[in-house]
C-alpha cells in the first residue's frame, strides 16, 4: 500500500512571528522556514509504516514555492521514497490544496494519506477534511494511535473529552495530532542519500485547479498586548490580591 | 436568509460551546436556526430551543449522530444547506472534524476560529498561534463558519423556539465509532471554568497534580495543564490548554510550574486575571500574569492552600 504524506512549508515554530508595518501580512523576509510540526510527525507515521512492512511506499507533496523542495527533501531524508513539488506562489487556500491533492490522490491511488492537523502558519486545520469529503473518503483527524487492519485502519483520536476511537474504511485521510510519535532526526547518511531521490516538479495548472484566494484578507494586525502586573511576595499575599480583586 | 448552528452536546446536556456560537450567529443579522444532531437528544433541543436569539430548532435523532462522527454529519448538514446563507459550527474537536467537509462539498472556503463578526461577511480570527489576528472578508455565496467561542458571550436562555423534527440522511458505511475514554474529573469543563489552575513541566510528576487538585476542588475550578506536562505524561491529552489544544478565557488562571512557551500563551492570554507560579523569575509567563510569585511550587502551592483556607474556601 501506497502512503501520501503531504507537507507545508512554514515559518519555523521557534521564530517570533512579526506582523509587518503596514499590515498587509506577517513578516517573511530572512526568517527561518521549516516543515511545519504536524506534518512531520505524519512523515514519521508514514515512515514507520514502512518499516513495519505496512506500506510499499512514501510519496511526500508539498505545495508552494520552489524552495518547499528544502521541506520535501527533509522528508526524504526521514525515510520517504519520493517528493512531488507543486510549485504555486503565494497564499494557497485548504480549499485549493485539498483539490489539487484529490487529483494527485487519483493519479497516485494511494491506500492512505497522512497529514498534519493544521499548518502552524494560518492554523486553519481544514485541508485533511477537505481532501477526503473530495474524494468521499473517510476520515480520521486529530490521531493519537493509528493500527492498520485489514483493509480498514482503527485510529484512536484526542477529543475535547479524552480519546475516542474510530474505525474507518481504506483508502482514508489521517490527521495528526502531537502525540502519536515522535519524529526522528535524519541521520547525516540518510541526508545525502536523500539528495538523490526523486522529485517530481508540476505546478496547479497541470492539475487544473485554480488557486486564486477565495477570501480576502483586509489586514493582519497584532493582537491586543498584555501588560505585565505586579510581582507578589508570598502565596498568602498571591490569594489576598485575589480576593482583593475579585478573582476568587 | 438564514444561519444555521450546529449544536456542541453529549446527547444530555448542551454544551455552553452552542450558546457562545449561537450568539456569534446573531451577529450576522439573519434568522438563525439550530440544528441538535444526536441519539435521545430531546432535552439538548429544549435547552436550544431557549437560547435568544434562536427562530427554530431542528432535532435529528439517530444513534449515528450520538458521537458525531464526521462522514454522517457531513451528510445531514448537507441535507440542509439549501435553506441557509450561513453555517456556523463551535471550534470545538467536534466542529472541527464535520465542518471542512461541509465547506469542501460546497466548493466554498471555510473561515476558521472567528473571534469576532466585524460585519455579515467580515471576520477576525487568530493565525500563527494567535500572535496575529486577521481581518478576512469571505466571498458572497454560503459562509461556513467555526467559532472560537472564548471571542463570544454565550447567548442568553430567554427565548422560546419551537422544536421540528427532521429525517436522518443516515449511514454512509465508511466509518463507525468504536469506542470512547472519556476523563472524569466531577470538575467543571476547562472550556466553561470560571476559574483554571493548570501545571506545567514545574510539576514534575503526575501525582503532583494532586496538590492542584486540592485548590481546584475549594475553588470549583478545573484543571488544566501545558503540552510539556500532557507530553510527560503527567496528565490526559484533553488537559491540555493552548493553540492546539484547548483555548481558554476563564476569570481566572493560575498558572503553576509553567514557563509560559509562546503556544500556551495563545491558549489562555484571553483569561481576564493571570496568576503564575514559578521559581524562575525570568519566565515569560510574568510578561502576561497579573499577579507573579516567584516561588518552589511545592512550597508555594501548600501556603497557598493554607490561605485559601483562611480566607474561608
Amino acid at each position: 500500500m501506497k502512503v501520501l504524506v503531504p507537507v507545508k512549508r512554514v515559518i519555523d515554530y521557534n521564530v517570533k512571528v512579526r506582523v509587518k508595518a503596514d499590515q498587509s501580512g506577517v513578516d517573511l523576509a530572512n526568517v527561518k522556514m521549516s516543515l511545519n510540526p504536524f506534518d512531520e510527525i505524519g512523515v514519521e507515521e508514514a515512515v514507520r509504516l514502512k518499516e513495519k512492512g505496512k506500506a510499499s511506499e512514501v510519496v511526500v507533496v508539498s505545495i508552494g514555492p520552489q524552495q518547499a523542495q528544502e521541506q520535501i527533501r527533509t522528508a526524504l531524508a526521514m525515510g520517504a521514497d519520493r517528493g512531488i513539488l507543486v510549485k504555486a506562489e503565494g497564499e494557497v487556500e485548504p480549499l485549493a490544496v485539498a483539490k489539487i491533492l484529490k487529483a494527485i490522490c487519483e493519479a497516485e491511488q494511494p491506500g492512505l494519506v497522512i497529514l498534519g492537523k493544521q499548518a502552524i502558519d494560518d492554523d486553519s486545520n481544514q485541508t485533511g477534511q477537505m481532501l477526503a469529503a473530495l474524494l468521499g473518503w473517510p476520515q480520521a483527524t486529530f490521531a493519537h494511535t493509528l493500527e492498520l487492519g485489514d483493509g480498514t485502519a482503527k485510529v484512536e483520536r484526542e477529543i475535547d473529552g479524552g480519546l475516542q476511537t474510530v474505525e474507518i474504511k481504506l483508502p482514508a485521510i489521517v490527521t495528526t495530532d502531537l502525540r502519536l510519535n515522535e519524529p526522528r532526526y535524519a541521520s547525516l547518511p540518510n541526508i545525502m542519500k536523500a539528495k538523490k531521490k526523486p522529485i517530481d516538479e508540476k505546478t496547479a495548472a497541470d492539475y487544473s485547479v485554480d488557486v486564486t484566494p477565495r477570501l480576502k484578507v483586509l489586514k493582519v494586525a497584532e493582537p491586543p498586548k498584555r501588560q505585565a502586573g505586579i510581582k507578589v511576595k508570598t502565596a498568602a499575599e498571591l490569594a489576598d490580591k485575589l480576593k482583593e480583586v475579585g478573582a476568587i | 436568509m438564514t444561519s444555521l448552528v450546529i449544536a456542541e452536546h453529549d446527547n444530555k446536556v448542551l454544551k455552553d460551546a452552542t450558546a457562545k456560537t449561537v450568539a456569534a450567529a446573531t451577529q450576522l443579522g439573519a434568522p438563525v436556526h439550530v440544528l441538535v444532531a444526536g441519539e435521545n437528544t430531546g432535552a439538548v433541543a429544549e435547552a436550544a430551543s431557549k437560547l435568544a436569539g434562536v427562530e427554530k430548532v431542528l432535532l435529528a435523532d439517530d444513534p449515528i449522530y450520538a458521537r458525531m462522527v464526521a462522514e454522517p454529519m457531513e451528510a445531514l448538514i448537507l441535507g440542509l444547506a439549501a435553506n441557509y446563507d450561513a453555517i456556523l459550527a463551535p471550534a470545538t474537536t467536534n466542529g472541527k472534524n464535520y465542518m471542512p467537509r461541509v465547506a469542501a462539498k460546497l466548493d466554498v472556503p471555510q473561515i476558521s476560529e472567528i473571534l469576532a463578526v466585524e460585519s455579515p461577511d467580515t471576520f477576525r480570527r487568530p493565525i500563527y498561534a494567535g500572535n496575529a489576528i486577521q481581518t478576512v472578508q469571505a466571498p458572497a455565496g454560503k459562509k461556513i463558519i467555526t467559532v472560537r467561542t472564548t471571542g463570544f458571550k454565550a447567548a442568553e436562555g430567554t427565548g422560546s423556539a419551537s422544536v421540528e423534527k427532521i429525517a436522518s440522511a443516515g449511514d454512509t458505511g465508511i466509518s463507525k465509532f468504536v469506542a470512547e475514554e472519556l476523563s472524569k474529573s466531577g470538575r467543571p469543563e476547562l472550556t466553561s471554568a470560571k476559574i483554571i489552575i493548570s501545571g506545567g513541566r514545574g510539576m514534575q510528576s503526575g501525582d503532583n497534580f494532586h496538590l492542584l487538585d486540592k485548590i481546584a476542588d475549594k475553588l470549583h475550578a478545573a484543571v488544566g495543564a501545558s503540552r510539556a506536562a500532557v507530553d510527560a505524561g503527567f496528565v490526559p491529552n484533553d488537559y491540555q490548554v493552548g493553540q492546539t489544544g484547548k483555548v481558554v478565557a476563564p476569570e481566572l488562571y493560575i498558572a503553576v510550574g509553567i514557563s509560559g512557551a509562546i503556544q500556551h500563551l495563545a491558549g489562555m492570554k484571553d483569561s481576564k486575571v493571570i496568576a503564575a507560579i514559578n521559581k524562575d523569575e525570568e519566565a515569560p509567563i510574568f510578561q502576561v500574569a497579573d499577579f507573579g510569585l516567584v516561588a518552589d511550587l511545592f512550597k508555594a502551592i501548600p501556603e497557598f492552600e493554607a490561605e485559601l483556607t483562611r480566607l474561608g474556601y
